[in-house]
């Protein structure tokens, strides 16, 4: 009973019992953010000390060389390269827009009742092992690909002038088109999950006004959701690409793994992660291990190019159409 | 004091000085071949039961064996790519092979079943070079009399993973293809001129059980487990061979170990006529000099063991054990190569 009869003011000059901490902690959390810098700083150094031998003996040619020869011990990197882009590159045009659309159903048109177990089997997506959809992808997908779609791909589009390079080849059901839709449903629960937080802080004020005025459902995604979420939108493309860009277990199940670039999305080819993890463990040779270190500094270097290209348009979409 | 002291030097001295003669380790420690992982671990579990002694053996693959052997973490390495002498040399290394077994081709062709299909090694190559694309070429055919094959693209299936089983693979082109071995070559991964990857075993079983008209090589137990489409082969003197524990152990009773110097030999394209001619030995690497002769002694009685009582295990999991001959030459090595840091030999036990 005594804290009610003491003033306020008392309590309000008292001088913090937990003061002696304060400087600790601030060095508690300072120390925190530094170690996160130096160990980045560390783990590029040792990619750069370990990767040297083979960028310093094979030079540019590491990058635009497509042989990988084990036996003559000759490095290059641009089939796994090619390889890593073009899956993720298939990734985020079927994933993201698919996101962005479940993320505008379940918010905007969605019955209330279903929203919630909607919601989370999306992102129960995200909590299934990546070995999962590997073993997924090589048991159910690829087989159905083979004789299925494949086929279909190859009689339908493969004649076409320009496009039709893209769908030619046997149809094995594995390949770079395969690789990059399983990665699209890998990527999706996290695009979508954070599309719905962004869209979900769109002011409502807006969204009546725009109703008020007698917008349709279409016109207020389009012209007052996306254009007033789109900075967060991004975020959680960049996040997704980020997943895909190094997703290493279910692609390596699915893509085929061979050397090689094909002009097909049919064929086999393979891409850093997936060439790493099939070919770290019995990699004897120094110049053999040292260009497996080489690619693995080379995706390092793409994830951060995509990340500084990402923002780059983050911030000019940003001048053009402020909000 | 002092004598205290005296006393306690004297009886390390001691202690040492036994433990050079009898082993007293509890655990064995290696690392490497996955091939040879799970009879290696088997023997392990009875050699635990009889003698309390553990061995700790990470199935890291042969090119990770190497290096940790090299860098004196485990007392022995496995691979399954025999190192050249140069290379052993350089290390202080010796190496001698522990359990052989037989890389087969299979296949997934509609209407042929295990057994049905025969190929030769000149064919063989020219499949995975890419210069035979279909199932009903002229030189399919003309091994395969009344066999019907369908004109469907050979859809060409390898190992991704570095692995002894495509050394083996590789290193068998390699002796009967001339233009395998200029083009590609002989390793643990090689640059494939056709073809699609799986991971592992079960990464080329699967590519091979679902792709029709495909073709792909994997361990024979795997074949067999899997009950696999397996290949006939024309071997080196001419003679139609299956995969079995018997044509293996006659690729290896005609090897010539005792003059293979280091037992550098890879079993592919043996002479005779029941010989099948892709089989291959996981071989086992040490130091000469061992820093820790107990280890060392610990490591060399369980492969004696192995040896001796290990047959059966071996067969039972489709691995061909060692001829007794061929034991002889080993442990003679070790008696002869195999010394501690002073110079004394680790291995005296005669058998």
């Amino acid at each position: 009973m005594d804290v009610i009869e003491r003033p306020l003011d008392t309590a309000a000059k008292r001088v913090p019992s937990g003061l002696g901490l304060d400087a600790p902690f601030r060095w508690l959390t300072r120390g925190a953010a530094l170690l996160v810098v130096a160990a980045l700083g560390a783990m590029l150094a040792v990619l750069v000390i370990w990767s040297w031998p083979a960028l310093s003996r094979f030079g540019p040619a590491f990058i635009v060389s497509g042989h990988w020869n084990p036996v003559t011990e000759v490095f290059g990197a641009s089939a796994p390269i090619a390889g890593t882009l073009i899956t993720s590159a298939i990734a985020m045009a079927v994933g993201a827009p698919m996101a962005v659309g479940i993320a505008i159903f379940l918010n905007e048109l969605c019955p209330y009742r279903l929203r919630g177990p909607l919601g989370v089997a999306i992102e129960l997506l995200a909590a299934v092992p990546s070995i999962i959809y590997g073993m997924w992808g090589l048991f159910v997908v690829a087989p159905l690909f083979a004789n299925h779609v494949y086929p279909v791909l190859i009689t339908w589009l493969g004649p076409l002038p320009v496009v039709g390079q893209l769908f030619q080849g046997p149809p094995f059901g594995i390949g770079m088109l395969t690789a990059g839709l399983i990665l699209a449903v890998m990527v999706l629960p996290f695009i979508a999950s954070v599309s719905r937080q962004v869209l979900a802080s769109v002011p409502a004020v807006l969204r009546e006004a725009a109703y008020g005025l007698g917008a349709t459902k279409w016109e207020v995604a389009r012209h007052v959701l996306i254009p007033h979420a789109r900075r967060g939108l991004i975020g959680g493309m960049m996040l997704g690409l980020g997943r895909a860009l190094g997703e290493t277990m279910a692609v390596t199940f699915v893509i085929g793994n061979a050397h090689r670039i094909s002009a097909s999305l049919l064929q086999p080819g393979t891409t850093i992660s997936a060439t790493l993890a099939n070919e770290f463990t019995e990699a004897s040779g120094d110049i053999y291990l040292s260009s497996l270190v080489a690619l693995g500094l080379i995706l390092s270097g793409v994830t951060f190019l995509v990340l500084l290209g990402a923002r780059y348009m983050l911030a000019r979409a940003d001048r053009k159409m402020p909000t | 004091m002092l004598n205290l002291r005296a006393t306690t030097v004297l009886a390390a001295v001691m202690a040492f000085g036994v433990s050079g003669g009898v082993a007293t380790a509890a655990e064995i420690t290696g690392a490497g071949s996955t091939f040879a992982y799970p009879i290696l671990a088997k023997w392990a579990a009875a050699y635990k039961d009889k003698t309390g002694v553990a061995l700790n053996y990470q199935s890291i693959g042969s090119g990770g064996g190497i290096k940790q052997i090299e860098a004196k973490t485990v007392d022995f390495g496995a691979s399954d790519m025999p190192l050249k002498p140069a290379v052993l040399e350089k290390n202080g290394l010796i190496q001698w092979p522990v359990i052989m077994g037989g890389v087969v081709p299979v296949v997934n062709v509609p209407g042929i079943k295990a057994g049905e299909l025969k190929l030769d090694g000149a064919t063989l190559a020219a499949i995975y070079l890419g210069t035979i694309t279909k199932w009903n070429d002229a030189a399919i055919a003309k091994l395969n009399p009344g066999v019907k094959l369908p004109d469907q693209t050979i859809a060409v299936v390898h190992r991704s993973d570095g692995s002894g089983t495509t050394f083996l693979f590789t290193s068998y082109l390699s002796e009967v293809s001339p233009a395998w071995k200029s083009s590609v070559g002989a390793n643990t991964a090689v640059e494939w001129p056709v073809g699609l990857g799986g991971k592992g075993n079960e990464g080329v079983s699967n590519f091979a059980g679902q792709t029709q008209g495909s073709i792909g090589y994997v361990e024979y137990a795997y074949a067999l487990q899997n009950k696999m489409a397996w290949v006939e082969m024309v071997n080196r003197d001419g003679a139609l061979v299956k995969p079995a524990i018997a044509t293996f152990q006659a690729a290896a009773a005609n090897a010539d170990w005792a003059h293979a110097q280091n037992f550098n030999l890879v079993l592919v394209n043996q002479p005779g006529k029941a010989s099948w001619p892709i089989t291959g030995a996981t071989f086992v690497l040490m130091h000469k000099v061992q820093d820790q002769p107990a280890q060392a002694t610990a490591a060399l009685k369980f492969f004696d063991w192995s040896y001796a009582n290990g047959q059966k295990m071996a067969e039972s999991l489709d691995y061909v054990p060692m001829p007794a001959n061929v034991v002889t030459l080993i442990e003679n090595t070790w008696a002869a190569d195999m010394k501690s840091a002073d110079g004394k030999p680790v291995w005296t036990a005669a058998r």
